[in-house]
């Protein structure tokens, strides 16, 4: 029942934000325009759809390719949260706040700089998952111990981490040429202005497979949650898993970064909110999390570009405004609960 | 007496130069209980470890139904037997019934998920947890937590089952019930290898008990035969005295 509820509710929610970004901005469009739109291009003839090119061409050169983007690396980057804190058995792990994101965005920088990035979208992609992974194997060969890991330990491989990737990316902008330069300052904000269909097509593949992948594997994280050495016992593969799980991250958290940049805290927020709204077990929970990181990012999305009119600001800063104080208050509930900083 | 389930061969286990288990030999036989005892850092922790094939020693080895236990996936081998350890932690506030039902993991796509609703609640009722159910695991108390992971371990359903200090964190009663419960399992043909660290505890409970020193087995019997008051007083270097109750010891430390 519950999940139910909660299932029609993003659903709605899903819905009604596509509406309301394709209707809104500098170039207004009509909610039966949008829909006649949508129909054209099905198939169905209707007098709905805009007559004036200007408006058609709003809606599926701009607006369209942003909506979808948002909502896949929503659900990208929520479905990596989810992940990561499965495999770190630990609510705080968020690919943000360990320097997942970092990593990658100082892959992808790299691959900017080093003309790598007029080979094609693919090569910025593979360098963002590259950095990503190595963030990922890096953050978590360091901060576990005894199958466990401690919440002091990661956070302060997460600073470490964000640190050296902050610094390369530092690195990376001095010795850029200006327009370079631009380009990943936008990393460090993340941004959904100017996505294009075959960006999204990237994404669309990537998010799909993973997101899938994750809540095959849904079960078996259920078992994690017992600790490395029970569920061994109860016959899981912890090795394989853990590899598995580690490239599902860096792939979900580096094709997301890739394209639209750092946002950070998507992954600690959805997941957190859905495990007290569904529970804990994780096929639900990654389903809801793909789902309401799509909902997130987009509102996010719609409130950057509207909020001030005429000047779009960065998502990036928007999520991290909201998401920062909420990781502080998940800080102080986790040191309250178990009275240190265990 | 039917076939060993578990045959260990020549154990030994050194870590960081020091020995810590020291050429065991050892066989469990199913419908017995065996306790495996001795003061602490004896080794019998690393045991239970090696026989249930989680730690590999440094030499010998653990046959599992005359199979070396280092060629079982991790699945064949929760599919054989099922190991209650001490770590009762859970990292997300899962329900009581969703744990116990982790205990059926191994047997998801095979013809015994037919039997997974009787085993749950068989497992449930017998650790004296179906009262518990609804609750989250992670609201429980220390004692409550252990009986939930027993039934867990006991809803997995295996021929070999091995207990890492059962009693550990539980009322007397509930000491009890897990005694009955070991000596259950046995009676069902199932091999049962326990460690406990109170002697009257080993001496009600097991058919043979193997009695451990600084790594090495010191002796391996029926419990009146192990449990002398001369061979504890060396081992735990304290003095005891052993009183035959029922045919069972109670030891008593001399005060």
């Amino acid at each position: 029942m519950r999940r139910a509820i909660v299932g029609a509710a993003l659903g709605a929610l899903l819905v009604g934000g596509i509406l309301l970004s394709a209707v809104l901005g500098q170039f207004p469009v009509s909610p039966t325009e949008v829909v006649g739109s949508l129909l054209r291009a099905v198939g169905v003839a209707n007098d709905w759809a805009p007559a004036d090119p200007i408006a058609e061409s709003t809606l599926w050169v701009i607006r369209f390719p942003r909506i979808v983007m948002a909502i896949l690396v929503g659900a990208a980057l929520a479905a990596a949260g989810a992940v990561m804190q499965a495999i770190f058995g630990n609510p705080l792990a968020e690919p943000g706040v360990v320097g997942v994101s970092a990593g990658a965005a100082l892959g992808a920088a790299t691959a900017i700089v080093l003309g790598v990035a007029a080979v094609g979208d693919y090569a910025v992609a593979a360098l963002a998952f590259a950095g990503g992974l190595l963030a990922t194997l890096l953050v978590y060969f360091v901060s576990r111990a005894n199958g466990r890991t401690e919440v002091v330990t990661l956070l302060l491989t997460g600073i470490a981490v964000n640190a050296f990737a902050g610094a390369g990316l530092a690195f990376v902008l001095f010795v850029a040429n200006p327009a370079s330069r631009e380009q990943i300052v936008f990393w460090q904000l993340g941004d959904l202005n100017g996505s294009l269909w075959h960006e999204v097509v990237v994404v669309a593949g990537v998010c799909v497979v993973g997101v899938v992948a994750a809540v095959l594997l849904g079960r078996r994280y259920d078992l994690l949650a017992l600790g490395e050495r029970n569920a061994r016992h109860l016959g899981l593969d912890v090795e394989r898993l853990r590899i598995a799980s580690i490239v599902l991250v860096a792939l979900l958290t580096g094709v997301a970064v890739a394209f639209v940049g750092i946002i950070a805290f998507v992954g600690l927020v959805v997941p957190h909110i859905m495990r007290m709204l569904l529970g804990p077990r994780h096929r639900g929970l990654i389903v809801a999390s793909a789902f309401g990181g799509a909902v997130l990012i987009l509102a996010a999305d719609l409130l950057a570009r509207t909020i001030v009119p005429g000047a779009g600001l960065p998502i990036g800063m928007l999520t991290s405004l909201v998401g920062g104080p909420f990781f502080f208050f998940l800080l102080w509930r986790q040191r309250r609960r178990s009275g240190g900083w265990a | 007496m039917s076939d060993p389930v578990i045959r260990a061969e020549a154990l030994s286990v050194v870590l960081d130069g020091r020995t810590v288990l020291d050429d065991i030999s050892l066989e469990v036989v199913p419908g017995e209980v065996l306790a495996l005892v001795g003061p602490n850092g004896a080794g019998k922790s690393t045991l239970l470890s090696v026989l249930s094939g989680e730690r590999v020693p440094t030499s010998g080895q653990v046959l599992v139904d005359d199979r070396d236990v280092r060629t079982f996936s991790p699945l064949e081998l929760a599919r054989r037997r099922s190991v209650l350890t001490q770590d009762n932690s859970l990292s997300f506030p899962f329900r009581v019934i969703d744990v116990i039902t982790m205990g059926r993991a191994p047997w998801t796509r095979t013809d015994e998920i037919a039997r997974d609703g009787e085993a749950i609640t068989s497992a449930a009722s017998r650790a004296d947890v179906t009262h518990l159910a609804g609750r989250r695991f992670t609201e429980l108390s220390g004692g409550e937590r252990a009986r939930v992971s027993l039934a867990r371990v006991l809803a997995q359903d295996t021929a070999i089952v091995f207990l890492d200090e059962p009693t550990a964190a539980l009322d007397l009663r509930h000491q009890e019930d897990v005694l009955r419960i070991a000596r259950d399992l046995a009676l069902a043909g199932r091999a049962v290898v326990v460690v406990v660290h109170d002697l009257s505890l080993a001496g009600a409970v097991a058919d043979r008990v193997a009695l451990l020193s600084a790594g090495r087995l010191v002796a391996v019997g029926a419990p009146s035969v192990v449990l002398t008051a001369d061979a504890i007083s060396n081992v735990y270097g304290l003095p005891v005295r052993v009183v035959d109750m029922d045919g069972r010891p109670l030891i008593v430390p001399q005060r």
